[in-house]
């Protein structure tokens, strides 16, 4: 392997681009266990993190622009960013300990495209946008539509991802993400949800729900989303999120939880997650 | 295969050496440089025997390529006592009996260190979520966290 720190966005897609067994790297966590556990090993690694826009969190005119590669300590280390996003910040800071925070990244917890990763049902909630560069240009895309299945992504050879972009959350609006692991730190989610709502006094006017680890893909939950708009979040309104989520799931059985035990926590982190955030919003 | 030459400091020293691009950092400072302080015990960044600090971070050198280091200021634990003087921390894993087979010590020492230094009174509570990075397999924790806690105070006392 050849490893190569380009230091501007054109210098990464011209080396990616005369390359095709290259592949781009931030924090390296998941790249270095999955070479060590026989991986194919590319040929160039493109080390993104000597890219200035790759690293670094700045809000202006609204949006919050996070460089892809910015670790994600960083952003948990931010008090501004992390009033603005309760939720995103504690899905992000939920990734692997001390040692990992220092150099677990979005861009590569979502391109590492695992159903499990703590931070994209956030990202999804906060509607995210991803900024993609390659040899045609860069382009804008809601994150939503990077990863299609796991360990599989949207983006094309020799594309990767610059910054994220995610509005400032507008009035009376906030965030909240619940994800369940056996023991207290350190594990992967067996369930995670995060939810995001705008409030008017006691009334929801805008929900976002995702959950996680419970399907190929991160999903989006529309029916839950529906039955939060124009609810008080009442007992009636929190089980109908809850059903939805449980419905929308479509999980593994694995060692960390069965299908059965999945599906039924995935309701009840919905749940939870809502609340949470509508207690924020209106705090 | 690529090799990287690659200049840094390490534990105040400036350093340099050859790696292959593929090379751990973590085998680097073993192999290269001669030192063995920081223990791979996972390889794959789960169990924090390799922790050491690079640019004042707290990272797992078995998750960094070699050639990442270029440039950097890194730490490991043979570069946390004062000459001759161990680390409070140190000197309270001794005293605490806060290790057995040793391969954690390195790296709890570490990761305690960055916990102290950022806060020099912690919970029990804050220590344990700051430690969950580093695993041991023969004493159990308690030993660990109270060395941590002693540590705190000695050093305390001392400022």
């Amino acid at each position: 392997m050849k490893y190569a720190a380009p230091t501007t966005v054109d210098e990464a897609i011209g080396l990616l681009a005369g390359d095709a067994d290259a592949q781009v790297f931030a924090g390296a966590t998941d790249l270095i266990p999955q070479i060590r556990s026989g991986r194919p090993k590319p040929f160039t690694l493109v080390d993104l993190k000597k890219i200035d826009r790759l690293v670094g969190a700045s809000e202006s005119g609204g949006t919050w622009t996070v460089g892809a590669a910015t670790p994600t300590s960083t952003l948990t280390g931010n008090a501004s960013f992390a009033g603005a996003f309760p939720g995103l910040s504690e899905a992000s800071g939920l990734i692997g300990s001390d040692q990992i925070q220092n150099r677990s990244s979005w861009g590569g917890n979502l391109c590492n495209a695992s159903p499990a990763a703590d931070s994209v049902p956030a990202l999804f909630a906060c509607g995210a946008r991803a900024v993609v560069a390659g040899s045609g240009g860069e382009r804008t895309v809601p994150v939503d539509e990077i990863v299609t299945g796991p360990g599989q992504t949207s983006l094309a050879n020799g594309e990767f991802i610059v910054e994220f972009e995610v509005d400032t959350p507008p009035a009376n609006t906030a965030d909240a993400y619940l994800r369940l692991i056996p023991r207290t730190e350190m594990d992967i989610a067996v369930v995670g949800a995060a939810v995001r709502v705008t409030m008017d006094g006691d009334t929801c006017t805008d929900a976002s729900v995702v959950i996680g680890a419970v399907a190929p893909t991160v999903l989006r939950v529309p029916d839950a989303e529906a039955a939060l708009v124009g609810s008080t979040l009442d007992d009636a309104t929190l089980e109908a999120v809850a059903a939805a989520a449980s419905a929308a799931c479509n999980p593994i059985d694995d060692k960390r939880g069965t299908i059965e035990y999945r599906t039924q926590v995935a309701g009840v982190l919905a749940k939870r997650s809502a609340k949470i955030a509508a207690e924020r919003a209106n705090s | 295969m690529s090799r990287t030459h690659v200049n840094c400091s390490v534990n105040g020293d400036a350093v340099d050496f050859l790696a292959s691009d593929d090379t751990s950092l973590l085998d680097a400072l073993r192999d290269e440089l001669g030192l063995t302080g920081a223990k791979e015990g996972c390889g794959t960044g789960d169990c924090g025997a390799c922790s050491i600090l690079v640019d004042g971070q707290l990272n797992c050198a078995c998750l960094m390529f070699a050639p990442e280091a270029e440039g950097t200021d890194i730490l490991t634990v043979e570069g946390i006592a004062n000459g001759d003087q161990l680390h409070p921390l140190q000197q309270a894993f001794l005293e605490g009996a806060a290790l057995q087979c040793g391969v954690c010590t390195p790296g709890f020492l570490v990761a305690a260190k960055v916990l102290l230094d950022n806060n020099p009174a912690p919970t029990e509570t804050e220590i344990r979520y700051a430690l969950a990075g580093n695993l041991c397999r023969c004493t159990g924790y308690d030993k660990i966290i109270r060395s941590v806690q002693e540590a705190a105070v000695q050093i305390g006392a001392s400022t």
